[in-house]
Protein backbone atom coordinates (compact mmCIF):
# COMPACT_ATOMS: atom_id res chain seq x y z
CA UNK A 1 0.00 0.00 0.00
CA UNK A 2 1.26 3.45 -0.86
CA UNK A 3 1.86 5.60 2.21
CA UNK A 4 1.27 8.81 0.25
CA UNK A 5 -2.34 8.85 -0.89
CA UNK A 6 -5.05 6.98 1.05
CA UNK A 7 -7.67 5.45 -1.27
CA UNK A 8 -10.33 7.06 0.94
CA UNK A 9 -10.47 9.54 3.86
CA UNK A 10 -12.00 8.05 6.98
CA UNK A 11 -14.31 10.05 9.26
CA UNK A 12 -15.15 8.85 12.77
CA UNK A 13 -18.79 9.54 13.60
CA UNK A 14 -20.38 9.82 17.03
CA UNK A 15 -24.01 10.63 17.75
CA UNK A 16 -23.66 12.38 21.10
CA UNK A 17 -26.32 11.82 23.73
CA UNK A 18 -25.31 13.66 26.89
CA UNK A 19 -28.22 14.46 29.25
CA UNK A 20 -28.21 17.74 31.19
CA UNK A 21 -30.28 19.12 34.10
CA UNK A 22 -30.45 22.91 34.22
CA UNK A 23 -31.67 24.69 37.36
CA UNK A 24 -34.22 27.49 37.01
CA UNK A 25 -33.49 29.02 40.42
CA UNK A 26 -36.13 30.66 42.62
CA UNK A 27 -37.13 33.46 40.23
CA UNK A 28 -37.34 31.21 37.18
CA UNK A 29 -39.37 28.66 39.14
CA UNK A 30 -41.87 31.27 40.39
CA UNK A 31 -42.33 32.57 36.84
CA UNK A 32 -42.97 29.12 35.37
CA UNK A 33 -45.33 28.11 38.19
CA UNK A 34 -47.48 31.24 37.58
CA UNK A 35 -47.46 30.48 33.85
CA UNK A 36 -48.36 26.83 34.40
CA UNK A 37 -51.03 27.26 37.09
CA UNK A 38 -52.58 30.66 36.27
CA UNK A 39 -51.59 31.41 32.64
CA UNK A 40 -49.94 34.59 33.96
CA UNK A 41 -46.66 36.21 32.94
CA UNK A 42 -44.67 37.69 35.81
CA UNK A 43 -41.91 40.25 35.51
CA UNK A 44 -39.33 41.38 38.03
CA UNK A 45 -38.34 45.02 38.46
CA UNK A 46 -34.87 46.49 39.01
CA UNK A 47 -35.03 48.83 42.04
CA UNK A 48 -32.31 50.98 40.51
CA UNK A 49 -33.26 51.60 36.83
CA UNK A 50 -36.89 50.41 37.02
CA UNK A 51 -36.50 48.00 34.13
CA UNK A 52 -39.04 45.13 34.20
CA UNK A 53 -37.45 41.83 33.19
CA UNK A 54 -39.42 39.04 31.49
CA UNK A 55 -38.35 36.29 31.92
CA UNK A 56 -37.28 37.28 35.42
CA UNK A 57 -33.74 37.18 36.65
CA UNK A 58 -32.16 37.89 39.97
CA UNK A 59 -29.69 40.53 38.86
CA UNK A 60 -30.03 43.56 36.57
CA UNK A 61 -26.85 43.26 34.47
CA UNK A 62 -26.25 46.95 33.69
CA UNK A 63 -27.02 48.12 37.30
CA UNK A 64 -25.61 44.98 38.98
CA UNK A 65 -28.30 45.24 41.67
CA UNK A 66 -30.65 42.53 42.92
CA UNK A 67 -34.14 42.62 41.41
CA UNK A 68 -36.83 42.23 44.04
CA UNK A 69 -40.28 43.53 43.09
CA UNK A 70 -42.62 41.22 41.16
CA UNK A 71 -45.13 42.71 38.71
CA UNK A 72 -47.70 41.00 36.51
CA UNK A 73 -47.34 41.77 32.80
CA UNK A 74 -49.79 41.14 29.95
CA UNK A 75 -50.12 38.05 27.78
CA UNK A 76 -50.20 40.41 24.78
CA UNK A 77 -47.33 42.44 23.45
CA UNK A 78 -45.41 43.80 20.48
CA UNK A 79 -43.08 42.00 18.06
CA UNK A 80 -39.73 43.80 18.17
CA UNK A 81 -37.88 41.57 15.67
CA UNK A 82 -38.59 38.39 13.72
CA UNK A 83 -37.29 36.02 11.09
CA UNK A 84 -38.90 33.08 9.29
CA UNK A 85 -36.55 30.10 9.51
CA UNK A 86 -36.54 28.03 6.32
CA UNK A 87 -33.37 25.97 6.54
CA UNK A 88 -32.88 22.68 8.33
CA UNK A 89 -30.49 22.18 11.20
CA UNK A 90 -29.91 19.82 14.11
CA UNK A 91 -31.65 20.79 17.32
CA UNK A 92 -29.04 20.26 20.05
CA UNK A 93 -31.83 19.45 22.55
CA UNK A 94 -32.94 16.38 20.60
CA UNK A 95 -30.18 15.59 18.11
CA UNK A 96 -32.93 15.61 15.44
CA UNK A 97 -33.69 18.19 12.73
CA UNK A 98 -35.83 21.05 14.06
CA UNK A 99 -39.10 21.41 12.18
CA UNK A 100 -39.16 24.28 9.66
CA UNK A 101 -40.49 26.68 8.63
CA UNK A 102 -41.16 28.49 11.88
CA UNK A 103 -41.05 32.13 12.89
CA UNK A 104 -38.56 33.07 15.54
CA UNK A 105 -39.38 36.37 17.26
CA UNK A 106 -38.82 38.63 20.21
CA UNK A 107 -42.01 39.83 21.91
CA UNK A 108 -42.15 42.69 24.39
CA UNK A 109 -45.13 41.89 26.61
CA UNK A 110 -47.24 44.83 27.80
CA UNK A 111 -45.65 46.15 30.97
CA UNK A 112 -42.25 44.54 30.33
CA UNK A 113 -39.08 46.29 29.22
CA UNK A 114 -37.19 43.24 27.95
CA UNK A 115 -38.28 40.86 25.25
CA UNK A 116 -39.33 37.24 25.42
CA UNK A 117 -37.68 34.91 22.92
CA UNK A 118 -40.43 32.77 21.34
CA UNK A 119 -42.25 31.73 18.15
CA UNK A 120 -45.04 33.28 16.08
CA UNK A 121 -47.89 31.33 14.45
CA UNK A 122 -47.56 33.26 11.15
CA UNK A 123 -44.80 32.07 8.76
CA UNK A 124 -45.44 34.37 5.76
CA UNK A 125 -42.94 37.29 5.94
CA UNK A 126 -45.42 39.47 3.98
CA UNK A 127 -47.85 39.24 6.92
CA UNK A 128 -45.27 40.01 9.58
CA UNK A 129 -44.09 43.40 10.75
CA UNK A 130 -41.92 44.81 13.50
CA UNK A 131 -44.38 46.53 15.84
CA UNK A 132 -47.32 44.16 15.22
CA UNK A 133 -49.37 43.15 18.27
CA UNK A 134 -49.50 39.50 19.30
CA UNK A 135 -51.05 37.38 22.05
CA UNK A 136 -49.83 34.21 23.75
CA UNK A 137 -51.55 30.94 22.86
CA UNK A 138 -51.42 28.65 25.90
CA UNK A 139 -51.31 24.85 25.85
CA UNK A 140 -54.20 22.98 27.52
CA UNK A 141 -51.80 20.82 29.54
CA UNK A 142 -49.01 22.88 31.07
CA UNK A 143 -45.92 21.53 32.81
CA UNK A 144 -43.80 24.58 33.69
CA UNK A 145 -41.94 24.79 30.38
CA UNK A 146 -41.70 28.07 28.44
CA UNK A 147 -41.46 26.26 25.09
CA UNK A 148 -44.46 24.00 25.54
CA UNK A 149 -46.80 25.92 27.90
CA UNK A 150 -46.91 28.80 25.41
CA UNK A 151 -47.38 27.18 21.99
CA UNK A 152 -46.63 30.43 20.15
CA UNK A 153 -47.87 34.02 19.81
CA UNK A 154 -50.53 34.88 17.24
CA UNK A 155 -51.43 38.20 15.64
CA UNK A 156 -54.08 40.34 17.38
CA UNK A 157 -56.45 42.06 14.95
CA UNK A 158 -56.35 45.83 15.53
CA UNK B 1 6.70 48.16 32.13
CA UNK B 2 4.36 48.42 29.19
CA UNK B 3 5.69 48.15 25.65
CA UNK B 4 4.37 48.76 22.14
CA UNK B 5 3.28 45.67 20.20
CA UNK B 6 3.33 44.78 16.51
CA UNK B 7 2.16 41.95 14.27
CA UNK B 8 5.36 40.52 12.79
CA UNK B 9 4.07 37.29 11.27
CA UNK B 10 0.84 35.92 9.84
CA UNK B 11 -0.13 32.59 8.35
CA UNK B 12 -3.43 31.08 7.24
CA UNK B 13 -4.63 27.90 5.57
CA UNK B 14 -6.36 27.80 2.20
CA UNK B 15 -9.91 27.78 3.60
CA UNK B 16 -12.33 25.18 2.27
CA UNK B 17 -15.70 23.67 3.08
CA UNK B 18 -14.10 20.40 4.19
CA UNK B 19 -10.50 19.55 4.97
CA UNK B 20 -11.05 15.83 5.48
CA UNK B 21 -7.40 15.32 4.57
CA UNK B 22 -6.20 16.70 7.93
CA UNK B 23 -7.14 16.51 11.60
CA UNK B 24 -7.78 19.73 13.53
CA UNK B 25 -4.28 19.51 15.01
CA UNK B 26 -2.74 19.25 11.55
CA UNK B 27 -4.84 22.16 10.33
CA UNK B 28 -3.56 24.31 13.21
CA UNK B 29 -0.02 23.24 12.36
CA UNK B 30 -0.36 24.41 8.74
CA UNK B 31 -1.23 27.94 9.83
CA UNK B 32 1.40 28.05 12.59
CA UNK B 33 4.16 26.90 10.20
CA UNK B 34 3.15 29.57 7.69
CA UNK B 35 3.21 32.27 10.41
CA UNK B 36 6.64 31.14 11.64
CA UNK B 37 7.99 31.08 8.06
CA UNK B 38 6.53 34.53 7.48
CA UNK B 39 8.39 35.92 10.51
CA UNK B 40 11.47 33.74 9.84
CA UNK B 41 11.24 32.34 13.37
CA UNK B 42 11.27 28.85 14.85
CA UNK B 43 9.11 27.40 17.64
CA UNK B 44 11.96 28.10 20.09
CA UNK B 45 11.49 31.85 19.53
CA UNK B 46 7.91 31.78 20.84
CA UNK B 47 7.48 32.69 24.53
CA UNK B 48 3.78 31.86 24.92
CA UNK B 49 0.78 30.61 22.92
CA UNK B 50 -2.85 31.75 22.95
CA UNK B 51 -5.28 29.48 21.12
CA UNK B 52 -9.03 29.44 20.59
CA UNK B 53 -11.92 27.81 18.75
CA UNK B 54 -15.66 27.47 19.25
CA UNK B 55 -15.27 24.38 21.40
CA UNK B 56 -18.90 23.32 20.98
CA UNK B 57 -18.40 23.02 17.20
CA UNK B 58 -15.81 20.23 17.28
CA UNK B 59 -16.57 19.08 20.83
CA UNK B 60 -12.85 19.62 21.48
CA UNK B 61 -12.96 21.38 24.83
CA UNK B 62 -9.27 21.69 25.67
CA UNK B 63 -7.73 22.97 22.46
CA UNK B 64 -4.73 24.24 24.46
CA UNK B 65 -3.81 20.69 25.51
CA UNK B 66 -5.04 18.87 22.41
CA UNK B 67 -3.44 21.32 19.97
CA UNK B 68 0.13 21.33 21.35
CA UNK B 69 1.57 19.32 18.48
CA UNK B 70 0.00 21.80 16.10
CA UNK B 71 1.05 24.98 17.88
CA UNK B 72 4.52 23.96 19.04
CA UNK B 73 3.47 24.88 22.57
CA UNK B 74 5.28 21.92 24.18
CA UNK B 75 6.51 22.98 27.67
CA UNK B 76 5.42 26.58 27.06
CA UNK B 77 2.66 28.66 28.68
CA UNK B 78 -0.41 27.93 26.55
CA UNK B 79 -3.74 29.61 27.21
CA UNK B 80 -7.06 28.68 25.63
CA UNK B 81 -9.70 31.37 25.12
CA UNK B 82 -13.11 31.05 23.59
CA UNK B 83 -15.60 33.89 23.24
CA UNK B 84 -17.85 32.73 20.43
CA UNK B 85 -17.52 34.51 17.10
CA UNK B 86 -15.02 36.93 18.60
CA UNK B 87 -12.65 34.07 19.51
CA UNK B 88 -10.31 34.95 16.63
CA UNK B 89 -9.96 38.56 17.72
CA UNK B 90 -9.88 37.56 21.39
CA UNK B 91 -6.74 35.45 20.84
CA UNK B 92 -5.13 38.39 18.99
CA UNK B 93 -6.10 40.83 21.76
CA UNK B 94 -4.93 38.44 24.51
CA UNK B 95 -1.63 38.05 22.64
CA UNK B 96 -1.41 41.83 22.55
CA UNK B 97 -2.06 42.02 26.32
CA UNK B 98 0.66 39.38 26.94
CA UNK B 99 3.27 41.35 25.01
CA UNK B 100 2.12 44.84 26.01
CA UNK B 101 2.55 43.82 29.66
CA UNK B 102 6.26 43.11 28.92
CA UNK B 103 5.90 39.73 30.62
CA UNK B 104 6.37 38.11 27.19
CA UNK B 105 8.20 39.37 24.09
CA UNK B 106 7.02 37.06 21.30
CA UNK B 107 3.57 35.46 21.42
CA UNK B 108 1.79 33.16 18.98
CA UNK B 109 -1.99 33.66 18.69
CA UNK B 110 -3.94 30.92 16.93
CA UNK B 111 -7.58 30.66 15.89
CA UNK B 112 -8.97 27.57 14.17
CA UNK B 113 -12.18 25.77 13.26
CA UNK B 114 -13.26 22.62 11.50
CA UNK B 115 -16.86 23.56 10.83
CA UNK B 116 -17.26 20.44 8.70
CA UNK B 117 -17.12 18.30 11.84
CA UNK B 118 -20.55 19.22 13.24
CA UNK B 119 -23.80 21.06 12.59
CA UNK B 120 -22.67 24.67 13.09
CA UNK B 121 -26.18 25.93 13.83
CA UNK B 122 -26.80 23.16 16.37
CA UNK B 123 -23.49 24.02 18.03
CA UNK B 124 -24.20 27.75 18.02
CA UNK B 125 -27.54 27.23 19.76
CA UNK B 126 -25.73 25.68 22.74
CA UNK B 127 -24.09 29.07 23.40
CA UNK B 128 -27.48 30.47 24.44
CA UNK B 129 -29.66 30.03 27.50
CA UNK B 130 -30.77 26.39 27.70
CA UNK B 131 -34.17 27.13 29.24
CA UNK B 132 -35.37 30.46 27.89
CA UNK B 133 -33.83 30.72 24.44
CA UNK B 134 -32.57 27.53 22.82
CA UNK B 135 -35.99 26.13 21.86
CA UNK B 136 -36.78 29.07 19.59
CA UNK B 137 -33.37 30.59 18.86
CA UNK B 138 -32.24 29.17 15.53
CA UNK B 139 -28.53 30.00 15.59
CA UNK B 140 -26.52 32.83 14.15
CA UNK B 141 -28.27 33.18 10.82
CA UNK B 142 -31.80 34.20 11.89
CA UNK B 143 -30.28 36.32 14.67
CA UNK B 144 -28.58 38.33 11.94
CA UNK B 145 -31.81 38.28 9.96
CA UNK B 146 -33.62 39.99 12.87
CA UNK B 147 -30.95 42.67 12.92
CA UNK B 148 -31.38 43.19 9.17
CA UNK B 149 -35.21 43.29 9.33
CA UNK B 150 -35.22 46.05 11.93
CA UNK B 151 -32.56 48.08 10.08
CA UNK B 152 -34.26 47.69 6.68
CA UNK B 153 -37.67 48.68 7.99
CA UNK B 154 -36.25 51.73 9.78
CA UNK B 155 -34.34 53.22 6.81
CA UNK B 156 -36.07 51.72 3.75
CA UNK B 157 -33.01 49.60 2.97
CA UNK B 158 -33.67 46.85 0.40
CA UNK B 159 -32.55 43.29 -0.29
CA UNK B 160 -30.77 44.71 -3.35
CA UNK B 161 -28.60 46.91 -1.08
CA UNK B 162 -27.53 43.81 0.84
CA UNK B 163 -26.84 41.99 -2.41
CA UNK B 164 -24.47 44.75 -3.54
CA UNK B 165 -22.34 44.13 -0.39
CA UNK B 166 -22.10 40.40 -1.22
CA UNK B 167 -21.12 41.20 -4.82
CA UNK B 168 -18.35 43.54 -3.66
CA UNK B 169 -16.91 41.03 -1.23
CA UNK B 170 -16.98 38.19 -3.76
CA UNK B 171 -15.20 40.36 -6.35
CA UNK B 172 -12.48 40.92 -3.74
CA UNK B 173 -12.34 37.23 -2.79
CA UNK B 174 -11.69 36.34 -6.42
CA UNK B 175 -8.27 37.96 -5.93
CA UNK B 176 -7.53 36.14 -2.65
CA UNK B 177 -6.00 32.65 -3.05
CA UNK B 178 -6.88 31.77 0.58
CA UNK B 179 -10.62 32.52 0.25
CA UNK B 180 -13.09 29.64 0.34
CA UNK B 181 -15.55 31.13 -2.24
CA UNK B 182 -13.99 32.89 -5.24
CA UNK B 183 -16.37 32.76 -8.22
CA UNK B 184 -17.72 36.25 -9.02
CA UNK B 185 -21.47 36.81 -8.50
CA UNK B 186 -24.02 39.45 -9.56
CA UNK B 187 -26.76 41.28 -7.65
CA UNK B 188 -29.30 39.08 -9.49
CA UNK B 189 -27.47 35.91 -8.39
CA UNK B 190 -27.79 37.03 -4.77
CA UNK B 191 -31.45 38.01 -5.09
CA UNK B 192 -32.29 34.68 -6.77
CA UNK B 193 -30.39 32.49 -4.28
CA UNK B 194 -32.53 30.38 -1.91
CA UNK B 195 -34.20 32.26 0.97
CA UNK B 196 -32.77 30.83 4.19
CA UNK B 197 -34.23 33.16 6.78
CA UNK B 198 -35.94 36.31 5.56
CA UNK B 199 -34.28 38.59 4.36
CA UNK B 200 -31.08 36.51 4.29
CA UNK B 201 -30.53 34.36 1.23
CA UNK B 202 -27.78 31.83 0.58
CA UNK B 203 -25.44 34.38 -1.02
CA UNK B 204 -26.05 36.98 1.74
CA UNK B 205 -24.53 34.78 4.45
CA UNK B 206 -21.04 33.53 5.33
CA UNK B 207 -20.11 29.93 4.57
CA UNK B 208 -18.94 27.31 7.07
CA UNK B 209 -15.24 26.78 6.45
CA UNK B 210 -12.43 24.60 7.72
CA UNK B 211 -9.36 26.71 8.38
CA UNK B 212 -6.83 28.12 10.81
CA UNK B 213 -4.87 31.35 11.17
CA UNK B 214 -1.91 32.35 13.31
CA UNK B 215 -0.41 35.70 14.25
CA UNK B 216 3.00 36.38 15.76
CA UNK B 217 3.03 39.43 18.02
CA UNK B 218 6.26 41.00 19.27
CA UNK B 219 7.35 43.80 21.58
CA UNK B 220 8.87 46.97 20.15
CA UNK B 221 12.56 46.00 20.23
CA UNK B 222 12.03 42.44 18.96
CA UNK B 223 9.55 43.58 16.33
CA UNK B 224 12.10 45.85 14.64
CA UNK B 225 14.64 42.99 14.56
CA UNK B 226 12.18 40.40 13.22
CA UNK B 227 10.39 42.48 10.64
CA UNK B 228 11.22 45.28 8.18
CA UNK B 229 7.70 46.72 8.37
CA UNK B 230 5.90 45.62 11.53
CA UNK B 231 2.14 46.32 11.67
CA UNK B 232 1.83 48.20 14.96
CA UNK B 233 -1.23 47.72 17.14
CA UNK B 234 -2.33 51.21 18.16
CA UNK B 235 -5.30 50.40 20.31
CA UNK B 236 -7.83 47.66 21.04
CA UNK B 237 -11.27 47.61 22.65
CA UNK B 238 -13.61 44.86 23.72
CA UNK B 239 -17.28 45.48 24.44
CA UNK B 240 -19.62 42.77 25.67
CA UNK B 241 -23.26 43.27 26.56
CA UNK B 242 -25.96 40.87 27.73
CA UNK B 243 -26.62 37.28 28.67
CA UNK B 244 -29.84 37.02 26.68
CA UNK B 245 -30.27 37.69 22.95
CA UNK B 246 -33.71 39.02 23.74
CA UNK B 247 -32.08 41.98 25.56
CA UNK B 248 -30.10 43.05 22.49
CA UNK B 249 -30.98 46.27 20.70
CA UNK B 250 -31.54 44.75 17.25
CA UNK B 251 -31.04 46.98 14.22
CA UNK B 252 -28.04 48.80 15.68
CA UNK B 253 -24.87 47.17 17.00
CA UNK B 254 -24.22 49.41 19.99
CA UNK B 255 -21.30 47.26 21.21
CA UNK B 256 -19.47 47.99 17.95
CA UNK B 257 -20.22 51.69 18.25
CA UNK B 258 -18.81 51.80 21.78
CA UNK B 259 -15.75 49.64 21.00
CA UNK B 260 -14.91 51.83 17.97
CA UNK B 261 -15.43 55.05 19.89
CA UNK B 262 -13.05 53.82 22.61
CA UNK B 263 -10.48 52.57 20.11
CA UNK B 264 -10.45 55.85 18.16
CA UNK B 265 -10.13 57.84 21.37
CA UNK B 266 -7.19 55.78 22.64
CA UNK B 267 -5.36 56.29 19.32
CA UNK B 268 -6.33 59.97 18.90
CA UNK B 269 -8.48 59.33 15.79
CA UNK B 270 -10.96 62.18 15.32
CA UNK B 271 -12.34 61.55 11.84
CA UNK B 272 -12.27 57.78 11.20
CA UNK B 273 -13.50 58.15 7.60
CA UNK B 274 -10.45 60.26 6.74
CA UNK B 275 -7.86 58.73 9.05
CA UNK B 276 -8.51 55.00 8.50
CA UNK B 277 -7.37 53.59 5.15
CA UNK B 278 -8.76 50.05 5.15
CA UNK B 279 -11.32 47.99 7.09
CA UNK B 280 -11.49 44.23 7.53
CA UNK B 281 -14.73 43.74 9.41
CA UNK B 282 -16.27 40.61 10.88
CA UNK B 283 -19.28 40.86 8.60
CA UNK B 284 -21.18 37.59 8.86
CA UNK B 285 -23.99 38.64 6.51
CA UNK B 286 -24.31 41.21 3.73
CA UNK B 287 -26.68 43.51 5.66
CA UNK B 288 -24.20 43.81 8.53
CA UNK B 289 -21.90 45.47 5.98
CA UNK B 290 -24.35 48.40 5.97
CA UNK B 291 -25.67 49.08 9.47
CA UNK B 292 -22.39 48.16 11.17
CA UNK B 293 -20.46 50.64 9.01
CA UNK B 294 -22.76 53.25 10.53
CA UNK B 295 -22.07 51.96 14.05
CA UNK B 296 -18.34 52.26 13.28
CA UNK B 297 -18.77 55.98 12.63
CA UNK B 298 -17.98 55.98 8.90
CA UNK B 299 -21.34 57.55 8.01
CA UNK B 300 -24.61 58.57 9.63
CA UNK B 301 -27.63 56.33 10.35
CA UNK B 302 -29.20 55.01 7.13
CA UNK B 303 -26.38 56.42 4.97
CA UNK B 304 -24.37 53.23 4.36
CA UNK B 305 -26.26 52.17 1.19
CA UNK B 306 -25.26 55.51 -0.37
CA UNK B 307 -21.57 54.90 0.37
CA UNK B 308 -21.88 51.38 -0.99
CA UNK B 309 -23.52 52.26 -4.34
CA UNK B 310 -21.07 55.16 -4.82
CA UNK B 311 -18.30 52.55 -4.77
CA UNK B 312 -16.58 54.12 -1.75
CA UNK B 313 -16.24 50.73 -0.02
CA UNK B 314 -14.96 48.89 -3.12
CA UNK B 315 -11.28 47.92 -3.29
CA UNK B 316 -10.59 51.01 -5.43
CA UNK B 317 -12.73 53.37 -3.30
CA UNK B 318 -11.91 55.86 -0.56
CA UNK B 319 -12.90 53.48 2.23
CA UNK B 320 -12.08 49.93 1.11
CA UNK B 321 -13.97 47.35 3.15
CA UNK B 322 -12.93 43.68 3.19
CA UNK B 323 -10.37 43.73 0.35
CA UNK B 324 -9.64 40.07 1.21
CA UNK B 325 -13.22 39.14 0.37
CA UNK B 326 -14.04 39.01 4.05
CA UNK B 327 -16.14 36.68 6.14
CA UNK B 328 -18.78 36.13 3.43
CA UNK B 329 -16.15 34.21 1.48
CA UNK B 330 -14.16 32.39 4.18
CA UNK B 331 -15.44 31.66 7.66
CA UNK B 332 -13.47 29.17 9.77
CA UNK B 333 -15.20 30.75 12.76
CA UNK B 334 -12.55 30.56 15.53
CA UNK B 335 -10.00 31.83 12.98
CA UNK B 336 -12.25 34.41 11.29
CA UNK B 337 -11.29 37.29 13.62
CA UNK B 338 -7.61 36.30 13.53
CA UNK B 339 -7.74 36.53 9.73
CA UNK B 340 -9.18 40.07 9.94
CA UNK B 341 -6.18 41.19 12.01
CA UNK B 342 -3.72 39.34 9.75
CA UNK B 343 -5.23 40.83 6.59
CA UNK B 344 -5.04 44.37 8.00
CA UNK B 345 -1.40 43.71 8.99
CA UNK B 346 -0.65 42.52 5.44
CA UNK B 347 -2.27 45.68 3.99
CA UNK B 348 -0.16 47.88 6.28
CA UNK B 349 2.98 45.96 5.33
CA UNK B 350 2.13 46.41 1.63
CA UNK B 351 2.19 42.63 1.26
CA UNK B 352 -1.46 41.84 0.51
CA UNK B 353 -0.66 40.74 -3.06
CA UNK B 354 -3.56 41.07 -5.51
CA UNK B 355 -5.78 42.25 -2.60
CA UNK B 356 -3.51 45.21 -1.79
CA UNK B 357 -5.23 48.62 -1.71
CA UNK B 358 -3.11 51.75 -2.19
CA UNK B 359 -1.43 53.78 0.55
CA UNK B 360 -2.46 51.99 3.73
CA UNK B 361 -1.11 53.66 6.84
CA UNK B 362 -3.88 52.63 9.23
CA UNK B 363 -6.39 49.81 9.24
CA UNK B 364 -9.25 48.61 11.39
CA UNK B 365 -10.04 44.96 12.18
CA UNK B 366 -13.23 43.95 13.98
CA UNK B 367 -14.61 40.85 15.65
CA UNK B 368 -18.26 39.97 16.26
CA UNK B 369 -19.80 37.22 18.31
CA UNK B 370 -21.62 35.94 21.32
CA UNK B 371 -24.59 37.96 22.28
CA UNK B 372 -23.92 40.72 19.74
CA UNK B 373 -20.64 41.85 21.19
CA UNK B 374 -17.67 43.43 19.47
CA UNK B 375 -13.87 43.52 19.43
CA UNK B 376 -11.92 46.22 17.59
CA UNK B 377 -8.19 46.53 16.79
CA UNK B 378 -6.63 49.57 15.14
CA UNK B 379 -3.27 49.05 13.45
CA UNK B 380 -0.79 51.47 11.89
CA UNK B 381 2.48 51.56 9.95
CA UNK B 382 4.49 53.20 12.73
CA UNK B 383 4.55 52.87 16.51
CA UNK B 384 2.11 55.07 18.39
Amino acid sequence: MSLKAPPELIVFQQMADVPYNWSLGREGSLFLIALRDEKKFLGIKCPSCGKVYVPPRKVCGPCFTANSQWVEVGDEGVVTAFSVVNYRFTDPATGLPREVPYTFAFVRLDGADTKLCHKLAETDPARLKVGMRVKAVFAEQRTGNIEKDVIHFRAVQA
Amino acid sequence: MAQRVAVVGFGQTHHKSNRGDVTGIELINEAVRRALEDAELGPGDIDAVVIGNMDHFENINLADMWGVEGTGGYLKPVMKLTTGGTTGTTVAIAGYYHVASSLFDVVLAVGWEKNSESDTTGGTITAFDPVWERFSFPGALPGLALDAVVYMQKYGVTEKDGARVAVRDRANAARNPYAHLRDPITVDDVLRSPMLSYPIKLLDICPRSDGAAALILAGEEKARKICRQPAWIWSVSVCHNYTYTSDVNFGYLDTLEQACRETYKKAGIKDPGKEIDVIEMYQPCSFAGLSWLEAMGFCGPGEAPGLLWDGATDAGGDLPVNPSGGVLNANPIGATGTIRVGEVARQIQGRAGACQVPEVKTGLATGFGGCYWSDVLLLGNRPR
